[in-house]
């Protein structure tokens, strides 16, 4: 698969479909494995990172579920391509600044990318749009165990799978919900839910992943803990606590249509004539948009628009994407003066 | 919008920071970002984390610590201290003694209670399903009783031990 077939996919994730789907923008979940017998790739050499690479691929080969997929070498893509599949998700950006002997399996559909050789040997993360972290586990748990026929993972009885890392040993599962809560934003309760959040061992972080800021309403819930309770178990308290978050979000934007309706539709609607008609748009300014317009979709203020076609627009206006759908590299204005063309071209309906 | 730190180049880049409920928002240009992160890291890096945690935790061998080193992969456990990274799956026998603590420090627990390889599963079949029953005491009521005393009490570990075998005995 060439990186340019990216631009005309839609990822299942971003399909605005699944449970809840108005509140929780997509599910994720994430296993780390080790291959028992070899250094892990922090204290590999070249030499190892490229077998474990050939092994990994040659077993990924033999998954059902993995049928069609895409096998990227970090090392044989440039910068610009690499940096695409970070803004997809697909991988983290630590996976693109360091390519050497590293890899990436991409299904179809993106619902599974493996990362190989980043901070574990593997990496298996799987995405489903709406709340749908029991789908997404068992479709990333039946993976995980053909896979464990043909590969030795590093495993012990009392401590569970192995990882470089002991905050992630256990379990090495990680459960994260993208949620959009702009009305526990504007009402000022949301500092008090991420508060509360934290306190139960459960980390949010913001659309674009770690160490980036929570822009457009957008927060992403993830579990802290990985060792000492079940995979299940730990769904299962994910689960719970985004129902309650979902409550109290829909809660709150009842509120707001209740005590000032015209208000509301007054904002939803000039950010939606913003969105097509700007010609210069930075993507911070794009994103609080974009989360104005979601929240017409879902309050019914706004008619002709989907949240497919937000929620492509989210990946489509980062940097990389803009400069392969313009096949040349772009400085900051002329990527701010593309993006907005991108967002007239999906929000406005052609006249010829 | 001009960069919030050196005040020329413009902000591409925004920062919200939420320390006690209190929200601050930064807006810097990507090379003072780039530098604000770098300073971050260097502040709460997961590595600084680690080795509180470590020097918190009991030490018995103090001055042989130092010298203590994976039999795999010859990663000392000076330096995992420093960057909080494991070399290999050895190292988690090597260092076993440091680790059982700091697992339980991050985790609240040490004992691993999700799924295990295909090849480990076929070797032991059962085994979490029937140590439940193996206890002296697993009389439901008795072991109810005892999981309200430990909340009460918020032993919170004994607690979901106890919740476990409850529910492995529901279950059977």
């Amino acid at each position: 698969m060439k990186i340019e077939e990216f631009l005309t996919h839609t990822s299942e994730w971003l399909k605005g479909t699944g449970p809840s789907a108005n509140i929780v923008m997509s599910s994720r979940i994430r296993l780390a494995r080790n291959l028992a017998k070899a250094p892990f790739p922090s204290r590999s050499t070249k030499k190892d990172l490229e077998t474990t690479l050939t092994q990994v691929e040659k077993a990924l080969g033999h998954i059902p579920f993995l049928k069609g997929a895409a096998f990227f070498r970090m090392n044989e893509l440039d910068q610009v391509d690499r940096q695409l599949l970070v803004e997809r998700h697909l991988m983290s950006h630590e996976h693109a600044s360091n390519p050497d002997g590293k890899g990436l399996l991409v299904s179809v559909e993106e619902i599974v990318s493996i990362m190989i050789n980043e901070e574990d040997h593997l990496r298996i993360q799987v995405m489903l749009s709406g709340l749908n972290l029991t789908k997404s586990w068992d479709i990333i748990n039946t993976i995980d165990d053909t896979l464990s026929k043909e590969i030795d993972f590093a495993f012990l009885e009392d401590w569970g799978y192995l990882t470089s890392c002991p905050t992630n040993t256990g379990t090495a599962m990680r459960g994260s919900v993208m949620m959009h809560l702009p009305a526990l934003v504007m009402t000022k309760q949301i500092n008090k839910v991420l508060a509360a959040i934290s306190k139960l061992s459960f980390a949010s972080r913001g659309f674009y992943g770690e160490g980036t800021q929570a822009s457009g309403n957008f927060y992403q819930i993830s579990n802290q803990v990985s060792l000492g309770h079940s995979e299940l178990d730990i769904i299962q308290n994910i689960n719970g606590l985004i129902r309650q978050v979902i409550e109290q979000e829909e809660q709150a934007r009842q509120a707001l249509l209740l005590q000032n309706r015209p208000m509301l539709e007054d904002k939803i609607c000039r950010c939606w004539g913003l969105l097509k008609t700007a010609r210069i748009i930075s993507s911070q300014e794009a994103i609080e948009l974009f989360s104005m317009v979601r929240l017409g979709i879902d309050t019914g203020i706004l008619k002709d628009v989907s949240h497919k076609a937000v929620n492509e627009l989210f990946i489509m206006i980062q940097p990389a994407h803009l400069q392969k759908i313009e096949a040349k590299k772009l400085n900051a204005f002329e990527r701010d003066t593309k993006r907005a063309a991108v967002i007239r071209q999906k929000l406005v309906p052609r006249l010829d | 919008m001009q960069c919030d730190i050196c005040g020329k180049k413009k902000a591409t880049v925004h920062l919200t920071e939420i320390v006690d409920e209190q929200m601050s928002e930064m807006h810097l240009c990507e090379e003072c970002a780039r530098q604000k992160s770098v300073q971050m890291e260097q502040q709460f890096g997961l590595a600084d984390l680690l080795a509180g945690l470590s020097q918190a935790a009991p030490t018995t061998k103090e001055t042989k610590e130092g010298a203590l080193k994976c039999a795999g992969c010859g990663l000392n456990y000076e330096d995992f201290r420093k960057f909080g990274r494991l070399g290999c799956s050895q190292c988690y026998v090597s260092f076993s003694e440091h680790l059982a603590g700091l697992l339980r420090k991050i985790h609240g627990s040490n004992r691993h209670l999700g799924k295990a390889p295909y090849a480990f599963k076929a070797q032991v079949p059962a085994a979490v399903g029937t140590s439940a029953a193996l206890l002296p005491s697993d009389n439901l009521e008795d072991l109810k009783k005892q999981l309200h005393g430990a909340i009460a009490a918020e032993d919170f570990e004994k607690a979901a031990t106890l919740r476990d075998k409850i529910r492995a005995l529901e279950n059977s």
